[in-house]
């Protein structure tokens, strides 16, 4: 449809954000509706561009480890620990044992945190005020568990290049099994919740569908491209920390509910099923952690003096909550890297608003967009303003300035 | 009837306030027990009057693109028109204050004036999101209307053919509670009929998972997103009136009785007990239909509103009404 006949079928526009309720972090959305039907879908990122990376380019890595914890909110080890694996490739730092198992124990921690926080959410923008208090109430455990062992709730702080800052000792290690009882014991009852509920089951079954064409085309990552019946976690294909050692498969909706469907409620069994996992996982480490050391050189101005002389170039990818998340880093002798690069999970998800939301209704945008959980301050890494304005850069803008970019490099 | 003038203008004084009190006090009762099925505490009881308190201290802000008459007079409408609604239904021992003047067709007319009003003041507003959700509000009046009106015809029909006159009059069903009229398959019917009514009382009201014209997460607040200050809590008042207003009639239609006159109490006394066992009832049903079914549900999709009131709930009603005529032919042979 030409761009012009499409104005014309679509009688009014919606804007939703920059910011809106539905929307837990800024985008700018226009819709273009059809009575209560969505037809046109057009969002706009770069809400909430902080700087970061500009900001990495003055520090060392050891600081830049800190400033990663902050890039997002919820995944605090996701970033730190692919900046850190990217940064020991270059300086072929080599991880202790212990410290990638307990790498590894918070890394699924951290998704058993965050898939509890997004279904809370998922259940506020269904309006069911009442599973989004149960789903936070029993996330609090988690959060609990990661400030025992690693000393704060969010930002946690405990990795380090070449290791971590904390150990887990054994009364901690209690402390952790006792909450994965928890965890088992209730799992059941949240699959009943959200996978039972009449409610839930018709705002999601059959709304905002992903094929797996299109979650192909569009690089999808993560829970959206699994609940597509994308086979890819990187845990399983790429595996790092203590993956290697423990039994991990990429979770797909089950045959029971259907198989892969790529619609809401798939993404929501996805995210159910890898809490499941996630408790399993950490069992594994807990009963085969080895001893040993749990930094590479404890002393930092070993440390530092080793990166100051790291030359070449590494990519550091996790599986985070929200799919595969990747940092590339270049240093070239120097105290700060010459380069660094963040792409976070979501950038890759984003895209897949459009298919789902083109021809659903406007009571679904919301949970149509939180079905991706979408991170939009991890995945804002560039704003354009000229003259005070926002402005659109367009691919072939992109390559112009990539281009003149080099050859300011190659002088 | 209150026969003179003063005694009048008292009377609709006197229910104008206490259906703003009892109002707030509902929705506050329904904030803490939502609040405690939710594992919260919950605000203190007061908290709608310091919110209405607060918000008519607070600047009135007309949009641009408003149409600023309209936009101002709907929160008028809406509240005068709530409280219209009680001067027609016994509170308590008392009878109506205009009890000659209107019977029940009248009190579902008026029913759908404050909704009237909010969809008015939200096209008003001149807001995207207002405007999606006055014609939500529309399409939901359209909705409940007929689940509403089989409820209200099958208890007149039932005094009707029981020789009863005027049985569309208040105080007539007042007089006559419809449960002593029938049989055991009857009373199955007119239980059908009570769940038919508790459930369209949440539309009437705009909460979860009716709430699709305010809809929060998709359309932040829809009819009322451009309201604030006096505006605004006129319209909350509203809505707290119209939580007595609906749970009244509810009281009416099906328990219609006084624990003054069963227990043989009289005098002041007796009224007393009476408004304090109105007052219990209509917290009862306002708990019911408001509090339970909102803590326990999420928002449906507008089509999915229309479908379970046209379809679902009109079936319900109508297998209600047919279980409450068979029983009458029955009981009649």
């Amino acid at each position: 449809m030409s761009a012009e006949k499409a104005k014309k079928t679509v009688p009014y526009t919606v804007p939703i954000g920059p910011v809106h309720p539905a929307l837990k972090e800024p985008v700018m959305f226009t819709f273009g509706m059809e009575g209560e039907i969505v037809r046109t879908v057009d969002f706009a990122p770069g809400q909430t561009h902080r700087g970061i990376e500009w900001m990495g380019m003055r520090r060392n890595p050891v600081q830049i480890v800190h400033l990663t914890d902050r890039i997002c909110g919820i995944c605090g080890i996701v970033h730190s620990l692919s900046f850190a694996r990217a940064v020991e490739q270059i300086a072929e730092i080599e991880v202790p044992e212990r410290a990638d198992y307990i790498r590894t124990i918070l890394h699924e921690l951290e998704r058993i945190q965050s898939h509890l926080l997004w279904a809370g959410v998922a259940a506020h923008e269904l309006g069911f005020d009442s599973l989004f208090y149960l789903a936070w109430r029993v996330r609090e455990q988690s959060m609990d568990l990661i400030e025992n062992l690693t000393g704060n709730r969010v930002n946690y702080g405990i990795v380090q290049i070449g290791g971590v800052r904390r150990d887990i000792s054994d009364e901690q290690r209690a402390l952790v099994e006792k909450g994965l009882d928890y965890y088992q014991g209730l799992l059941d009852q949240m699959a009943t919740l959200f996978l039972k509920d009449s409610t839930i089951l018709m705002r999601c079954r059959g709304h905002g569908i992903l094929s797996w064409d299109d979650a192909r085309l569009l690089c999808t990552v993560g829970p959206t491209a699994r609940a597509s019946g994308l086979n890819m976690d990187v845990r399983q294909d790429y595996p790092y920390c203590a993956y290697g050692d423990l039994d991990v498969k990429a979770i797909l909706p089950p045959p029971e509910t259907g198989g892969p469907q790529g619609d809401v409620y798939d993404r929501i069994i996805v995210r159910l099923l890898e809490v499941g996992q996630s408790i399993g996982i950490i069992r594994q480490c807990l009963g085969q952690l080895p001893a040993g050391e749990i930094l590479w050189e404890p002393k930092m101005a070993k440390l530092l003096s080793v990166l100051k002389k790291a030359e070449g170039e590494g990519i550091g990818r996790v599986e985070a909550p929200r799919g595969e998340c990747m940092h590339y880093v270049k240093m070239a002798g120097k105290e700060a890297p010459d380069s660094w690069k963040v792409k976070a999970s979501s950038y890759s998800n984003l895209m897949s608003w459009i298919p789902m939301l083109q021809g659903e209704q406007l009571a679904d945008i919301p949970i149509i967009v939180a079905s991706i959980d979408p991170c939009l301050s991890c995945t804002d890494r560039v704003a354009v303003t000229r003259n005070g304005r926002s402005d659109i850069l367009t691919k072939e803008d992109l390559t112009r300035l990539s281009r003149e970019k080099t050859r300011r490099m190659m002088q | 009837m209150i026969e003179t003038l003063p005694a009048l203008l008292a009377g609709a004084v006197l229910v104008a306030a206490f259906s703003i009190i009892i109002g707030l006090l509902l929705m506050g009762f329904d904030r803490i027990v939502a609040a405690r099925m939710q594992a919260r505490i919950g605000p203190p009881l007061t908290q709608p009057f310091t919110d209405v308190r607060k918000l008519l201290a607070k600047e009135n802000v007309v949009p641009e693109n408003a149409i600023p008459w309209l936009f101002n007079l709907a929160p008028i409408i809406a509240l005068a028109s709530a409280i219209t609604i009680l001067f027609y239904l016994p509170i308590g021992g008392f009878a109506p204050v205009l009890s000659g003047g209107g019977d029940l067709i009248l009190v579902m007319y008026l029913l759908t004036l404050p909704a009237l009003a909010l969809v008015a003041g939200g096209f008003a507003s001149g807001s995207p999101y207002a405007t999606v959700g006055a014609q939500r509000e529309m399409v939901t009046m359209i909705a409940y209307e007929f689940p509403l009106a089989i409820v209200v015809v099958a208890i007149a029909w039932r005094l009707a053919a029981a020789g009863i006159s005027l049985p569309f009059s208040l105080a007539t069903i007042g007089a006559n509670p419809v449960w002593g009229l029938v049989g055991p398959l009857g009373a199955i019917g007119l239980l059908i009929l009570l769940i038919v009514l508790l459930i369209v009382t949440p539309a009437e009201l705009s909460r979860v998972p009716f709430d699709t014209p305010e809809a929060e997460t998709e359309l932040a607040g829809g009819i009322l997103v451009e309201y604030s200050g006096k505006n605004l809590a006129l319209f909350s008042l509203t809505q707290g009136v119209k939580t007595v207003a609906m749970a009244s009639l509810v009281v009416a239609l099906f328990f219609p009785y006084r624990l003054a006159a069963i227990a043989g109490i009289s005098g002041f006394v007796g009224a007393v007990v009476d408004l304090l066992f109105y007052i219990l009832l209509i917290t009862l049903v306002a708990f019911i239909s408001v509090s339970v079914i909102r803590v326990s549900m999420a928002r449906f999709r507008i089509n999915q509103v229309v479908s379970v009131y046209w379809i679902y709930l009109a079936i319900a009603g109508l297998a209600g009404l047919l279980l409450v005529m068979v029983d009458q032919i029955m009981g009649v042979v």
